[in-house]
């Protein structure tokens, strides 16, 4: 049986351990930048990416639902719901739906191109997840203006891990 | 070839927003895991999907490696006109496949 005490402190454990490589990755300045340059979106590579895709647009907040889990244990397979609030007429409707992350080795997730024929801007997939973070959803409307929306998500099991299974 | 399900009402009614949902079983290898022998498993995802309906595209979605693995979608389309619903999936490695779906307008 695990006690939850344990778990606790393997989990203040990891946290200190990662606090401390934090403070290490700080101190050892840019000459060890190599180190930590491994192909992985951070939130910096996430608002180019989404600089990609509105331009010099400025997103507002609203009108997009992200509905993805709070806490997910595999990040293999994480199912997001993306509806965007629009009447999807021919003068007013959704252009495109593109979701992005901070955290996976790329921040592209799926982009996606609807019209007034799509009725309603909603749109259901299964998404991998390689670490706790903040998911993105951005939709671009009929008249060029851009909405987004975040969701934060934890995964405990992160997806891109484990190996080969043969 | 792939194993597809397609999930579309037989019938509807005009005017009618009908959800389809497709599920295509592909293993979407992200490219960025490392194998048994310690080599990064090369990519192959399907990068691209495309509905079209009497030949008009009513939806696309461009994929990347962060779609897990058998990719499910489902999006909704207005129910305008009975007619052949093409789903295309492209991807690495020449991958293609095709299916169809009929719907009845009435």
């Amino acid at each position: 049986m695990i006690r939850a005490a344990d778990v606790l402190a393997a989990m203040t454990d990891r946290r200190t351990f990662i606090v401390r490589t934090a403070a290490i990755a700080a101190g050892a300045g840019a000459g060890r930048a190599w180190l930590f340059s491994s192909a992985r979106a951070t939130p910096q590579v996430m608002q180019e990416a989404i600089r990609a895709i509105v331009g010099e647009a400025v997103p507002q907040r609203g009108r997009i639902t992200l509905d993805v889990p709070p806490l997910v244990e595999n990040g293999n397979v994480v199912p997001l719901t993306i509806t965007v609030d629009s009447p999807m007429t021919e003068a007013d409707h959704v252009v495109s739906i593109h979701v992005v992350n901070e955290k996976n080795p790329q921040p592209h997730v799926i982009s996606v191109t609807v019209g007034p024929r799509a009725g309603r801007a909603k749109l259901s997939t299964r998404i991998k997840l390689a670490d706790s973070q903040q998911i993105v959803g951005l939709a671009e409307m009929s008249d060029g203006s851009f909405w987004t929306a975040s969701a934060d998500v934890v995964v405990t099991l992160a997806a891109c891990v484990e190996p080969e299974v043969r | 070839m792939a194993r597809v399900l397609i999930n579309v009402p037989a019938k509807a009614r005009r005017g009618e927003i009908i959800e389809i949902k497709t599920l295509i079983s592909h293993p979407m290898e992200s490219g960025f895991r490392t194998g048994t022998n310690g080599t990064m498993i090369p990519r192959d995802i399907i990068t691209l999907f495309r509905c079209t309906h009497n030949g008009s595209e009513i939806f696309r979605a461009e994929l990347s490696p962060a779609i897990a693995a058998n990719p499910f979608i489902s999006f909704f389309t207005v129910a305008a006109e009975s007619g052949t619903l093409e789903f295309r999936w492209t991807g690495d490695n020449g991958f293609v496949q095709s299916e169809t779906a009929e719907l009845a307008v009435e």
